[in-house]
């Protein structure tokens, strides 16, 4: 098995997200994660779906997805020719004797605290999974009260855009 | 062109002008608005059906006899929740209808209000798409969009649920709609490389086979497909959902593959080094144990769902597109190439296989019924030019083997669902959008008590159906399992409607049909003719059959292809074909 990420471009409508998780629980496929949210264009929004498959169970996910009508353009996203980022907000025990060995680690990972309290911190992390896990790891001597994390997003390297085409597609029918 | 009107009014304009003519349905609550303006529609006639179940049926019957969208409609929680497995069945078999149903006010949707039932929702995984509509305004556009859906590419159920208020408001009615489907652009034309290159697989093949499935039809590429066979002389298979899309009195073909095909056609994909798949999806029960399916040959694969190709089996020469334009690019190209391929051994191996393992079947000595020699009977009195529709199970497998079929589209049936009680209500809108041609439906005791409520409305309606009901007294496919893998325990398999209950014959009369009942082989032509003879009411024949009877040839599930047997602990011997 080997984990893929596509993004998938589709129409900014009631119920698409359902028929896209729908499809993958039918055709028993797992979802890693999935993230979804609007465009730069109001009529598309576009999700990140991290599958965990080989590579023969991918091409018939991938062409299932392109048989709903809501779906526009899928693209897989190579790792080392996209950009890919996480977010995650972690609450993590820090009294007046920890809170500076907390904070020392919140800039080593270039992360933030974004709310202070007696005794403990939140902080928010963005970067890859690989890196939210390292945080993770040092963190959790102190005692992680709480933790909550986004899917990933991903974005092509370089000029080029994957909405565009699909951008004249619903002009043309606009 | 604008008009004012309610949502209702504005759905059944909108159905009259995608062309609709019938419509299968029952009404009740959320969808009454829409039947106010249906009662004073001109060119649209409502078929009120006795159960929704039947509705979606007879859409289906009637989208196969006329190449049509079929339209069902109902109200909104168990009516709409009664069209599931009609639907479902129509994703299954690639049948455009599209289903209308009433959903209750936009307001109330999620409270769990009366009759409310989430039916998009239930619905997404069975239907090519589906839509939720909550204001007038969309409706025309919308159905416009779901009998494109439907019709195009590869056919399917769309479900349109409307909300009762979306009904009763007033909104502007115009026409000529604007599609918004950025999204569906299916793809028809193959690709001139792919279809060069099985032209030349083609020509270097030894041992190849055309493996027809329904999308021929579907694509009303008969024609095209009787012309590459016999530029090509490639040997013919035709799957449940295709028979009759190649002629089987043709000396090319090898009958139908799978579970209960052929020994000849069977064998032929086992053997081949080529198979050329048009229109057919390599389901499980073509190809039993799939790692065992056809080890020689190389596959090209056409189909116009391009999911279909290398799902199940790898396809070395994929080519997506319709198959009429497939077929006609690859009759060019196979002139083209020029060389012919040389299968005479070929045809000698499947020659011997053909005659020796010709299909058969076993008589009774006691005198009573062979099922297959009904239908033998029926095939010679009736004729290749009626259509005929059987529901599920033993009578459906010997209807695909006994029958000969030389038209396509003439042999409607539930292949992929595999729904029992799709006979009935299915062959009532096969005769509603064949009105002149004669239609039997071929179904099984089990199968009838499942459906036969729709009697009533073939009588009501003047539709006279034919039905030939194969009547053994049990699940007969489920006891033919347990007679050969369960010690022949038949748990609650036995119906007992041998015993007359209910008496058929009774119940076709008390349906306003007419009756007949056949026991003895003697009085099976005289009982067809009879039937036969009556044009002015449905007919109801009851063939009380030995319930012993098995369907053969069999690869049992689960099993590869080249341990089929052609009777009980019989397997063909394969070695004399090399």
């Amino acid at each position: 098995m080997s984990r893929h990420t596509l993004s998938v471009l589709v129409e900014n409508k009631p119920g698409v997200l359902a028929r896209v998780s729908a499809l993958f629980s039918r055709r028993g496929f797992n979802i890693d994660s999935l993230a979804v949210g609007p465009t730069e264009h109001s009529d598309i929004s576009r999700m990140t779906i991290v599958v965990n498959v080989e590579e023969l169970p991918l091409e018939q996910v991938t062409k299932q997805l392109n048989k709903l009508v809501n779906v526009l353009k899928i693209v897989e996203l190579d790792t080392t020719q996209s950009v890919q980022r996480e977010l995650m907000l972690i609450k993590v025990r820090a009294d007046a004797d920890s809170r500076s060995h907390v904070l020392e680690l919140v800039n080593l990972f270039r992360a933030r605290c974004v709310d202070v309290a007696p005794d403990a911190v939140t902080i928010e992390v963005t970067g890859t999974a690989d890196k939210l896990e390292a945080f993770v790891r040092v963190l959790e001597p102190f005692g992680i009260k709480e933790l909550v994390q986004s899917g990933m997003v991903a974005i092509g390297r370089g000029a080029r855009s994957i909405t565009d085409r699909s951008l004249r597609a619903l002009d043309r029918t606009a | 062109m604008t008009e004012q009107m309610t949502g209702a009014q504005a759905l059944v304009r909108a159905l009259e002008n995608v062309g609709v003519d019938t419509v299968f349905g029952i009404p009740g609550g959320a969808i009454l608005p829409a039947y106010d303006p249906l009662y004073d529609s001109t060119k649209v006639r409502h078929v009120l059906v006795r159960h929704e179940q039947g509705a979606g049926h007879a859409a289906e019957g009637y989208a196969q006899a006329t190449g049509r969208v079929g339209v069902c409609m109902a109200t909104s929680g168990p009516g709409a929740t009664n069209l599931v497995t009609p639907i479902a069945d129509a994703y299954m078999d690639s049948v455009p209808i599209v289903a209308i149903t009433g959903q209750v006010a936009s307001a109330s949707i999620g409270t769990d209000a009366f009759q409310e039932a989430d039916i998009s929702g239930i619905t997404m995984p069975i239907t090519k798409h589906n839509f939720l509509v909550t204001d007038a305004a969309d409706i025309p556009r919308t159905i416009v969009e779901a009998f494109h859906i439907a019709s195009t590419g590869r056919p399917g159920p769309v479900l349109v649920d409307i909300s009762k208020d979306a009904l009763q408001a007033m909104t502007t009615f115009v026409w000529p709609v604007t599609m918004l489907l950025p999204g569906y652009r299916p793809v028809t034309r193959p690709h001139s490389k792919q279809i060069r290159e099985a032209a030349r697989l083609i020509a270097e093949a030894h041992r190849p086979v055309l493996y027809v499935g329904g999308g021929v039809h579907k694509a009303r590429a008969a024609t095209q497909l009787r012309e590459l066979a016999e530029l090509t002389g490639i040997p013919v298979i035709t799957t449940l959902t295709a028979r009759g899309s190649f002629p089987d009195s043709h000396p090319q073909h090898l009958g139908m593959p799978g579970m209960h095909g052929t020994v000849a056609a069977v064998g032929s994909l086992q053997r081949s080094d080529l198979i050329i798949a048009l229109g057919a999806r390599f389901d499980d029960r073509v190809t039993g144990r799939l790692d065992t399916f056809a080890p020689h040959a190389k596959i090209v694969h056409a189909d116009i769902d391009p999911a279909e190709i290398s799902k199940n089996r790898h396809a070395d020469v994929p080519i997506v597109g319709d198959c009429r334009e497939v077929l006609t690019d690859l009759i060019a190209a196979v002139k083209a190439e020029g060389r012919k391929g040389d299968y005479a051994q070929w045809w000698q191996a499947l020659n011997a296989l053909k005659q020796t393992y010709a299909l058969g079947y076993e008589t009774f000595e006691d005198g009573s019924l062979a099922p297959q020699y009904v239908l033998e009977r029926l095939s010679s009195i009736v004729g290749p030019d009626a259509y005929y529709v059987a529901g599920v199970g033993q009578h459906q497998m010997w209807a695909a083997q006994f029958i000969g079929y030389e038209n396509p589209g003439t042999f409607i049936n539930s292949g992929g669902l595999g729904t029992m009680g799709f006979a009935v209500p299915a062959a009532m809108g096969v005769k509603m959008g064949a009105p002149d041609s004669v239609v039997w439906a071929i179904d099984g005791d089990g199968c009838f008590q499942m459906t036969n409520q729709e009697l009533a409305t073939c009588a009501l309606e003047g539709v006279p159906i034919k039905v030939a009901v194969i009547n053994n007294g049990n699940l007969g496919m489920v006891r033919q399992w347990q007679t050969l893998f369960y010690d022949q325990r038949y748990s609650n398999t036995n119906l007992q409607s041998t015993r007359r209950i209910p008496d058929f014959v009774k119940l076709a009369e008390a349906y306003g049909c007419v009756g007949l009942r056949c026991e003895r082989p003697e009085d099976v032509d005289a009982t067809i003719q009879k039937a036969m003879e009556i044009n002015d009411a449905p007919v109801v024949v009851d063939f009380v059959v030995h319930e012993d009877a098995m369907v053969w040839p069999m690869v049992a599930a689960g099993t590869s292809n080249d341990e089929i047997k052609y009777a009980r602990d019989m397997a063909p011997k394969w070695e004399h074909e090399d």
